[in-house]
């Protein structure tokens, strides 16, 4: 299976503190990646070296090399704003712009594409049925983002997300914010998802990595214990703290 | 809630530990009553039956509730499963227990007419010590038990041949008896069960400890 | 035991709910009278001709406070617009690039010295700095007092306001491959909106009743405010300070109370309508 993303030897930093140490981790092309562990071990960082949204403050830098395509991510030759729209990041917590729910998913089509606008239209459209979103929100698109439920947010924020037709999708505990009925609806998008777009989720819910995903990998203190099918990982760990970790002894 | 799931699986082992010693009992009483031809303590052993019976549908309920409430994993997932598929062939001795306290009554007809007797204390000791010893292994976690049991499986198939060359000479040799002679061979044929019971256990303890299944490679890798 | 207890807890709690009570209606009470009493005072000199006509001389008849009125506004207004775009600009840089930490301690510390600086000394600054130069009074000047004056209060608050949007939606901006300038100007300053126009109007409010920077700037002028640059400005607060206490004629006093009273008036329903215009309105979730 070819290799969309892969971390060599990544290591980051918040200040002088170390806080990722020598990650090295295969994200498959298509699937869908869980990164698990207990609070505290690195994986939203993690995640946050991926689309280098880190550089938001000044104090954190990455080491070592982040591949998409062959690609090291982390050089200064690297387009940022494209790397961006290539790949899509969803948060915890819901984010709608203070716009319309058209203008929310129109945005990243106005920010990278020159577009008409029955295209844009066609586009938005495209995207929000994507996210499983159209059909609740067809009649309202005019609408404020905000004034949507959090589940139908997180979903708009999920159409935004895919508007510009990324390769790559990130989600940081994307479901930790919705109630169990929002979950469920955006875990079963998720696994339509992946047939068009590489995913990879962190998440505190193990029922709801092993329900989902494909490969697993698991984080302690900045470190990669274990990565390997997610079926293996949880019948049978190699790594007595993988184990102690999914069985609930300890996090 | 690690805790709760810790005294859940202690209580289980504890029961699956008692219905265990009810069926090698059972095997025990079913076999003396082959010796003296004692019918009353043969239809005992049937009535008991009973007992296990429900012990196991008792055990596989809590089973199912674990599975449940806790949705273990890994290891818990694997000790859950074994303890359910262990259960299930604990049931099945007790089974063969009865079918050897059946033939008792067939066997008591020939009266003390009998000439030749098979006697059984040997396989059955060694059939019942080695249900006990995967049963200790399954509890302790004791992977060198379980491999042990498997090893000693073959000593067993020894006994029951030799038993079937026995009942085929006497059979000749005394056509009369024929009846009782196969009903000897019938014990022979269920402590061999008992004993290949016993090695399936100690597969699955080996599957739990291992993540590996071993079922059916035995013949070839664990001699 | 218990007993006991739980009634010397309750009786604790009834009294302090007492005291906040007293406290609240104490405050109230005070503003209760001040209005009241300009009310009572300055409703006798309101009529038609007192919001239409300019200020006269005493014994001139048909006198009004419409050319302070007008003053006021082009001087409060001359001030806003020369006060908020630098104060917005300084408040978002301290909330989003805090590239240079000194800097920005800098700002910070200045825009707390200069809150706390009486305003008469604001307004003997610019007095040097533009009227003695000048050799005139200007409503410019005063504006000059004025913004200087509101700058930090609009600082401060558009860098709170800003500050409030939380951080997810700046990540959330910048993951879509927007530009931090873009992020801030589109997206953090449209979210804090309704907060960032309350802050300005409040801190309007708030100058538009300074007396002290006006009498060295501004002074007054008994004609139409057609002089904003090089001359004399009427407005509202030197008008009532020059009617309530310069002039020992009572119709004068009468008309100084009627000028607060329309000060009052205005700067209440400033506030007041701010606050309900704006107000954050709640989502369904």
């Amino acid at each position: 299976m070819p290799l969309k993303l892969e971390a060599r030897n990544l290591n980051f930093f918040y200040g002088s503190q170390q806080v990722l140490f020598d990650n090295c981790l295969p994200v498959e092309e298509k699937k869908i990646t869980a990164v698990i562990g207990p609070s505290g071990c690195g994986k939203s960082t993690f995640l946050r070296v991926c689309n280098r949204i880190f550089e938001l403050y000044r104090d954190q830098r990455a080491e070592g090399e982040l591949l998409l395509d062959g690609v090291n991510v982390l050089s200064s030759e690297i387009d940022v704003l494209e790397l961006r729209r290539n790949i899509g990041m969803i948060f915890q917590k819901p984010t709608p712009f203070p716009m319309s729910v058209f203008d929310n998913v129109a945005y990243p089509l106005k920010l990278h594409f020159k577009l008409s606008r029955s295209e844009t239209h066609n586009r938005v459209e495209q995207a929000l049925r994507g996210a499983s979103l159209w059909e609740e929100v067809k009649d309202k698109l005019k609408a404020s983002g905000l004034a949507l439920s959090g589940g139908q947010q997180q979903r708009l924020c999920i159409a935004r997300a895919i508007a510009a037709e990324p390769e790559v999708l990130l989600m940081d505990e994307p479901t930790s914010a919705l109630d169990p009925l929002a979950t469920g609806k955006i875990e079963e998008l998720m696994v339509e998802l992946k047939k068009r777009f590489t995913i990879m989720v962190v998440t505190h819910n193990m029922q709801q990595a092993a329900r989902i995903s494909d490969a697993t990998a698991f984080f302690y203190k900045g470190i990669i214990i274990e990565y390997g099918a997610t079926t293996r990982i949880f019948t049978n760990p190699v790594n007595r703290k993988t184990e102690e970790y999914i069985t609930g002894r300890f996090g | 809630m690690t805790v709760h799931f810790i005294s859940e699986i202690e209580n289980l082992n504890m029961l699956l530990l008692e219905v265990t010693s009810k069926a090698e009992h059972a095997v025990y009483q079913a076999i003396q009553a082959t010796l003296s031809h004692d019918v009353p303590r043969a239809q005992k052993v049937i009535d008991s039956d009973d007992d296990i019976d429900a012990a196991e549908i008792r055990i596989e309920e809590e089973c199912l509730k674990i599975l449940a409430l806790y949705q273990p994993v890994a290891g818990d997932l694997r000790k859950v499963i074994t303890i359910l598929k262990v259960n299930n062939e604990i049931e099945r001795v007790g089974d063969l227990a009865v079918n050897i306290a059946e033939r008792v009554f067939d066997m008591a007809s020939y009266g003390e007419n009998t000439v030749e007797k098979i006697d059984f204390e040997e396989m059955m000791s060694k059939a019942c010590g080695m249900l006990k010893k995967s049963i200790d292994s399954l509890t302790y976690h004791d992977i060198e038990t379980a491999a042990e049991v498997i090893s000693l499986d073959d000593e067993v198939d020894k006994l029951h041949h030799d038993a079937y060359l026995f009942v085929r000479e006497k059979m000749l040799k005394y056509p009369v008896q024929a009846g009782y002679y196969l009903d000897c061979l019938t014990i022979s044929r269920c402590l061999e069960r008992i004993a290949d019971i016993a090695t399936n256990i100690s597969e699955d303890v080996i599957y739990m400890e291992q993540g590996k299944i071993v079922r059916h490679l035995h013949e070839g890798e664990q001699k | 035991m218990k007993k006991k207890k739980l009634f010397k807890r309750k009786l604790a709690n009834h009294i302090f709910r007492i005291f906040s009570l007293l406290a609240v209606l104490l405050a109230s009470a005070a503003m209760l009278v001040i209005v009241s009493h300009v009310i009572r005072a300055g409703c006798k000199a309101l009529s038609p001709g007192f919001f239409l006509n300019p200020s006269k001389p005493y014994g001139v008849p048909d006198s009004g406070i419409a050319n302070a009125l007008l003053g006021s506004m082009m001087i409060t207004l001359g001030a806003a617009l020369l006060a908020t775009p630098p104060a917005i600009c300084a408040g978002i840089y301290l909330a989003e690039f805090r590239d240079h930490p000194k800097v920005t301690a800098v700002l910070r510390f200045s825009a707390n010295v200069m809150m706390g600086m009486p305003s008469v000394l604001v307004g003997l600054f610019v007095y040097i700095l533009m009227v003695v130069p000048a050799g005139h009074f200007s409503g410019l000047a005063a504006s000059v007092a004025l913004a200087i004056i509101m700058f930090p209060v609009v600082m401060r608050t558009t860098e709170d306001m800003l500050g409030m949007v939380p951080y997810a939606l700046r990540e959330a901006s910048l993951a879509i491959g927007m530009t931090r300038t873009r992020t801030t100007l589109k997206i953090i300053c449209r979210s804090a909106r309704k907060g960032l126009i309350t802050g300005i109007l409040l801190a309007l409010a708030r100058v538009s009743g300074e007396t002290a920077p006006l009498l060295f700037t501004a002074l007054f002028a008994d004609s139409w405010p057609g002089d904003y640059l090089s001359g004399p400005t009427p407005n509202m607060p030197v008008l009532i300070t020059e009617y309530s206490t310069n002039s020992p004629f009572a119709a004068m006093h009468q008309a100084g109370w009627g000028a607060a009273l329309v000060i009052t008036v205005l700067v209440l329903a400033l506030n007041i309508g701010t606050r309900i215009l704006f107000r954050e309105k709640r989502h369904a979730p």
